[in-house]
């Protein structure tokens, strides 16, 4: 492109791209590709598990995720973990954000001590990974306080995603611009009003498209708590497969679960952004 | 200039950005009601003399006393004391996510508590002292720069404060902008508030200035009233800095 487009620029004739690559890129080839791959991925996995003798039993999954009984309808186990794994991720986020911000605001609050300790947590929770995390406050920090596996991996989850949200925070402070600081001092502001009603109000827009990422982050992640055994989506999961040997179906199932969840709250996320823009 | 007490008091200041020394040895007071233009070449430490006042930049040394409360870093009257002095800057600084009048209200509402409406009627007053009533609801994005920098003297009104600092109000301006801000910055001379003014727009100085100052490298140079000041000063620096801009 870069080429072709220079040498236009010193009279010689536009090279178009040969014919070849523009077969290939139309819209239309680009789906039948992308149809033909996951359709060759689906196939060699029924293939791999046919050879296996995998014995198919997609018509029991749907009473993991709902029933329709004498009782009236129910949900299903699988749906009572994603729940679980939504009001976890949620109950994280807000910890998460509230510490972020915290942290974010000790980092940037000149205090010699107030940025060591800001600087020193986000090393610490940086270079541990997050599995090593889950253990730590299950088996280690769990006992010592006296909390249960559920409390211990919203902990977990918040204090590690807070160091991710502090930087988002810490980076959105700074994209604004100096200006604004000194506009808000002068007109007599304390440092809380001018983060409450000059700072923070125009650093959402930096912030935004970034934390919508990490929200998507957190709800993917969550998943690890599974190795402490709370019940969620996940571990759920695992409990049918080990009841049932549907690994194959309930593996796709979850997958196609998180993919939908994730991709609803990314609507929403652009639907949001799209919002503050235009209002802006 | 009935009153002649100081209201802005500097007495041997010192100012040092690291090892490079900002504000050498500054000794000037500012009386009630007096209007002083501050001129002098790029780098002489006029920003930094004005930012000192409202305590945008701390001194390092000698004693700073404004409205008879001394100015030093870390000082707790520092939030109080700027309501009582308001800023324009170069570049404007209205607040963007904030329409016109909430950038004139915020100030009074959450600062100086005072009650939403009473303060929007304080700022429509105001709007209308800087002859722009009618873009109240505007947010700053949508104003012309003679507009935004007119709000911005009437975001400073509004605290209705006693000192006004102008650092250079005018030179972000297109040419055909600057003279709708100047004119209002003479009426407001003209209401005998006490005015600080960094500008290299002598037409305005010679109209109000009480007292005209000059700096050079950090130096207090030369202050004079301006009759001679622009026909007579004391030192050569001055005049030839004064040939030189007037050329133009
Ligand atoms: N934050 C800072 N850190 C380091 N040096 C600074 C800082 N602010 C200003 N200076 C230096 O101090 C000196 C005086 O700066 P100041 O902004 O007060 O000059 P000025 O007279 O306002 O110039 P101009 O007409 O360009 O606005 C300059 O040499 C400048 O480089
Ligand atoms: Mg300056």
């Amino acid at each position: 492109m870069e080429a072709s487009g220079s040498m236009s620029m010193k009279g010689l004739p536009v090279r178009r791209p040969p014919a070849i690559n523009r077969f290939f890129s139309s819209t239309p080839v680009s789906i039948v590709i992308y149809l033909l791959i996951v359709a060759s991925i689906l196939y060699s996995s029924f293939r791999g598990a046919q050879s296996m003798g995998y014995n198919w039993q997609w018509y029991q999954i749907p009473k993991y995720i709902y029933s329709y009984t004498d009782d009236g309808f129910q949900f299903g186990e699988l749906m009572f973990g994603l729940w679980t794994t939504i009001t976890l991720s949620f109950s994280a986020l807000i910890l998460a954000m509230l510490f972020g911000l915290l942290v974010a605001l000790l980092r940037l609050s000149g205090l010699v001590i107030g940025t060591k300790v800001a600087i020193c947590f986000l090393e610490f929770v940086r270079n541990i990974p997050l599995l090593v995390l889950v253990y730590l406050f299950y088996y280690v920090l769990g006992p010592v306080f006296k909390y249960d596996r559920y409390t211990a991996s919203i902990l977990c989850l918040a204090v590690y995603h807070s160091a991710l949200i502090s930087e988002i925070l810490r980076a959105g402070i700074n994209a604004v611009a100096q200006g604004q600081w000194e506009a808000a001092k002068s007109i007599g502001m304390s440092k809380a009003q001018m983060y409450r009603y000059i700072i923070l109000p125009q650093s959402i827009r930096f912030m935004l498209p970034p934390m919508t990422g990490e929200v998507v982050h957190m709800v993917k992640s969550s998943a690890i708590v599974s190795v402490i055994a709370v019940a969620e989506l996940t571990t759920l999961g695992q409990n049918i497969i080990s009841d049932t040997y549907m690994a194959f179906e309930i593996w796709f199932t979850i997958a196609v679960i998180y993919m939908v969840v994730i991709m609803i709250l990314s609507i929403g996320a652009s639907q949001v952004e799209r919002r503050y823009t235009v209002t802006n | 200039m009935s009153n002649t007490l100081p209201i802005i008091k500097f007495e041997s200041v010192d100012k040092f950005y690291g090892n490079f020394q900002a504000l050498k040895d500054i000794t000037i007071s500012v009386n009630a009601g007096e209007r002083m233009v501050i001129c002098g070449p790029s780098g002489s430490g006029k920003s930094t003399l004005i930012r000192c006042i409202n305590g945008l930049e701390n001194h390092n040394a000698g004693k700073l006393t404004v409205d008879g409360i001394e100015v030093f870093e870390g000082s707790k009257d520092i939030i109080r004391l700027r309501q009582e002095i308001g800023m324009v800057f170069q570049q404007f600084n209205l607040f963007p996510h904030l329409t016109v009048l909430e950038n004139l209200t915020i100030g009074p509402i959450k600062v100086r508590k005072i009650p939403k409406s009473e303060a929007e009627i304080m700022a429509r007053k105001y709007l209308e002292r800087v002859h722009i009533p009618e873009q109240a609801e505007k947010y700053p994005a949508e104003l012309s720069g003679g507009q935004q920098q007119r709000v911005a003297i009437a975001r400073s009104l509004c605290m209705e404060s006693k000192i006004l600092l102008f650092d250079e109000p005018t030179s972000a301006l297109d040419p055909e902008m600057i003279n709708e801000v100047l004119d209002v910055m003479v009426e407001l001379a003209d209401t005998g508030m006490t005015m600080v003014c960094v500008t290299h727009e002598m037409g305005f100085a010679r109209k109000v200035a009480d007292t005209m100052v000059f700096m050079d490298e950090g130096k207090i140079i030369e202050v004079a009233p301006p009759e001679k000041f622009f026909s007579n000063p004391d030192s050569d620096r001055c005049r030839e800095f004064l040939e030189q801009i007037l050329e133009h």
